[in-house]
């Protein structure tokens, strides 16, 4: 099994080192040897990339692996099974798995998981509070040490204040990041999806846009003051955006990322239908149930705004696996989450194609910035970094089916859909991990 | 001509074409209904199961009795002694009453969208009894045909729907049905209950607006439909007390006649009287509340029989 490798005629985009442009990259015992023009093999197996773009593998902020604990939805294995298939060679799992990961025990428990699986790396986050219980802080040091990137109860938001300021001053002593996922529960109430025109003609209680901006808010307030580095997990409304800039524009340390659905879809999808024979006029896809809920057009533009003026730092999937039957049910009853590590890069390329980001924009929010919010060592071409290589194929295009995920999450709201663009060979640590259909031919064998 | 459908789940995508075809239909059936014996073998060997996981005394009756002078074959299920309460999912409640030969099912439901989930899975019929907040379109069929019988037309009329609009069902489901029909409509409520985001809803309609005036809002109305107000609004902090709510909402004698001299009052029932509405006005000539019942059950004869699209006539 080669760690050697001369992957030749790339058109390599590496936001890191401000490249752009047709090169080749030589991979020596798993890290980036040299990017330059026409490099000599050496004997070296040669990747043919031609055609094809080549940058440094994703790197993903935000996923639910559901291990431990949950390994009916997924599994460490299949989960970044999964992510390598979707580009991304470094995953942060959330810590909402049973039991909640707030132990150097659990921390170990999944870096050895992930290490047998030998797919994509995981990062772990840690909880903020013990046993998400939002009262009492995790031993952050020793989770530190324990090799944890950022600490976070998503799933739920850190809903007391005076908790949030703690854990932020006391992340001081470790120089990591609180992530949260801003929900006012006072505000959201019950809400199933986003308060609007949509959740009132379904008659489904809606969650406003308020409810997220008011805790952004006030983390934005609370990381001024303590100097603690706040990172706000899938931002998904204009206030939102509008209150991140001003915050960075004073000299806070926030940070935040965007979910491929949030930028590419609305609430609207909610009430679809499918075109079915006398079919009806609505439909409740509770595959487009998520948290935070899909939201405008309005909302869109301004995440879209967000990525390009620099207020938004990454795109993150927020990957959320669940089984069938939790999807398979009343809407307010359904699991919130959308499974996406497989189809976040062509959701997101969408956006290049329609011209409302670049290319270099897309590939910097998927690499070199997510790795710098959490401080990791990937996401660039430098020599010595780690060999996490993805060549991308955007002139292919392919159909959404669940059925063929790696990951056990079947859920997604754009099942049968075309997206563009294709991921056609992902290696890790210069392993060849992921090859495609079709592009076995250029030289490396998936090990 | 028949109904085109195999489903009853919300009047917003019916034609006006449609509505009139129930409303007719309708019609034939209130005639079944004036006969000495009140049955015709029209549905005899269909099965209906009346799947109701939410309380109901008049919809889930009225639906019954339409099944039996269809002689239908009926089956009565309500959640609190079916498996549900085993924590079976609805999904394989549907399966299992589809399995057992139901040829339609009737659905009242407290969540929005359960009938949707079980019509996308089924091939009985299924009939939306009440979904949540969401509709209620038998009602809204029963309240168009009680005023046709009474006016005439729907076209032109003023509507006065008021209350907690929000949180309605029956208010949804009678926007679309009286807003097709071409009537006039005024939403009116409390702002709590009243969002204008409504208006965006039915954009399509062609004249619907709103007001938190129920004394401006009720002059020279031909209907005021009083919708009825739950207790829970104001544990929710939605409103301050029945006690404003009644003084600012609730229909007396003294607003009823800034309305036009023979407008219909109308109530989806059960009514909190002395809050929504006096005692003096339920039980007054102007009320229709008791017709709106006994029309029911010929509207819902008239469902099952177009989803049923037997060839059978009515004779």
């Amino acid at each position: 099994m080669s760690e050697n490798w001369l992957i030749q005629g790339a058109r390599v985009l590496d936001p890191a080192n401000d490249l752009d442009a047709v090169r080749d990259v030589l991979v020596a015992d798993g890290k980036i040897a040299r990017v330059g023009a026409s490099i000599d093999s050496d004997g070296l197996p040669v990747v043919d990339a031609s055609g094809l773009l080549l940058t440094p593998g994703f790197v993903d902020l935000h996923c639910h692996l559901r291990e431990p604990g949950f390994e009916y939805k997924e599994t460490i294995a299949t989960g970044t099974r999964a992510a390598v298939q979707g580009g991304f060679t470094t995953v942060c799992s959330m810590a909402n798995t049973d039991p909640v990961v707030d132990t150097p025990a659990t921390v170990a428990f999944i870096l050895e998981r992930a290490k047998n699986a030998g797919a994509a790396r995981v990062s772990p986050l840690a909880a903020v509070t013990q046993g998400f219980g939002g009262t009492q802080l995790v031993e952050m040091a020793a989770l530190s040490d324990a090799g944890v990137v950022a600490f976070s109860d998503d799933g739920l938001p850190i809903a007391d204040a005076r908790m949030m300021r703690h854990a932020l001053e006391y992340s001081l002593l470790v120089g990591k990041p609180i992530v949260n996922h801003c929900e006012e529960p006072s505000l959201a109430h019950g809400g199933v999806m986003n308060e609007g025109l949509t959740s009132l003609r379904l008659g489904l209680p809606g969650m406003p846009a308020e409810a997220e901006e008011t805790m952004v808010a006030r983390d934005a307030l609370l990381a001024r003051r303590t100097g603690g580095h706040v990172h706000i997990a899938h931002v998904s409304t204009q206030g939102s955006v509008q209150i991140i800039r001003a915050a960075k524009q004073q000299g806070v340390r926030i940070t935040a990322e965007v979910t491929p659905h949030h930028l590419t879809l609305t609430d609207a999808i909610v009430a679809e239908s499918l075109p079915v024979e006398d079919g009806s006029a609505l439909a409740y896809d509770t595959q487009a149930k998520v948290k935070p809920p899909l939201r405008t057009e309005t909302d869109v533009e301004a995440l879209i705004e967000g990525l390009n003026d620099g207020t938004i730092d990454a795109i993150a999937t927020d990957h959320a696996p669940h089984s069938t039957t939790d999807k398979l049910c009343e809407f307010s009853e359904a699991e919130s989450g959308i499974s996406c590590l497989e189809t976040a890069f062509s959701q997101a390329y969408q956006l290049v194609q329609d011209g409302r980001i670049t290319l270099q924009t897309l590939i910097s929010k998927l690499t070199v910035e997510p790795s710098r919010v959490f401080d990791l060592p990937t996401g660039t071409l430098a020599p010595g970094a780690p060999a996490d290589v993805v060549l991308l194929d955007l002139t292919s295009s392919w159909i959404v089916d669940p059925l063929a995920f790696a990951s056990k999450g079947k859920n997604t709201p754009i099942a049968g859909t075309t997206l563009p663009a294709r991921v056609a060979l992902t290696f890790v640590a210069g392993r060849p991990v992921q090859v495609a259909d079709g592009y076995e031919q250029r030289g490396a064998t998936q090990t | 001509m028949p109904l085109a459908r195999k489903d009853l789940l919300d009047l917003d995508d019916f034609s006006s074409e449609e509505i009139t075809l129930l409303l007719e239909t309708t019609a034939a059936m209130t005639e079944i209904l004036s006969r000495p014996i009140r049955r015709v073998p029209t549905l005899r060997g269909k099965t209906i199961v009346n799947m109701f996981y939410e309380a109901s005394t008049r919809t889930r009756s009225s639906f019954e009795l339409a099944a039996k002078n269809l002689s239908a074959d009926l089956v009565n299920v309500s959640a609190s002694q079916s498996s549900v309460e085993k924590g079976e999912s609805l999904i394989d409640t549907m399966r299992t009453l589809q399995a057992l030969g139901a040829d339609m099912i009737v659905m009242r439901h407290w969540e929005a969208g359960a009938p949707y989930l079980a019509a996308s899975w089924l091939h009985a019929s299924v009939i939306n009894a009440g979904d949540g907040w969401h509709a209620h379109p038998s009602q809204a069929l029963l309240d168009l045909f009680t005023v046709q019988e009474r006016l005439g037309t729907i076209e032109g009329l003023k509507l006065v729907i008021v209350g907690d609009i929000v949180h309605s069902r029956v208010a949804r489901s009678n926007l679309w049905g009286f807003g097709k029909m071409g009537a006039d409509i005024v939403l009116c409520g409390p702002p709590t209950l009243l969002t204008p985001d409504v208006l965006g809803m039915v954009e399509s309609l062609p004249s619907v607006t709103i007001s938190y005036d129920l004394d401006e809002a009720i002059c020279d109305a031909d209907l005021v439909m009083m919708l009825r107000l739950q207790r829970e609004r104001m544990a929710s902090g939605l409103l301050p007390s029945m006690r404003e709510y009644a003084a600012r909402f609730g229909l007396t004698k003294e607003r009823m006649r800034r309305a036009r001299p023979n407008a219909l009052i109308m109530h989806p029932g059960p009514m909190n009287q002395g809050v929504e509405i006096t005692p003096e006005l339920a039980y007054s000539e102007q009320a229709v509340i008791e017709d709106q019942v006994t029309n029911g059950v010929a509207v819902r004869m008239a469902i099952f029989y177009l989803l049923a699209g037997t060839s059978e006539r009515i004779a």
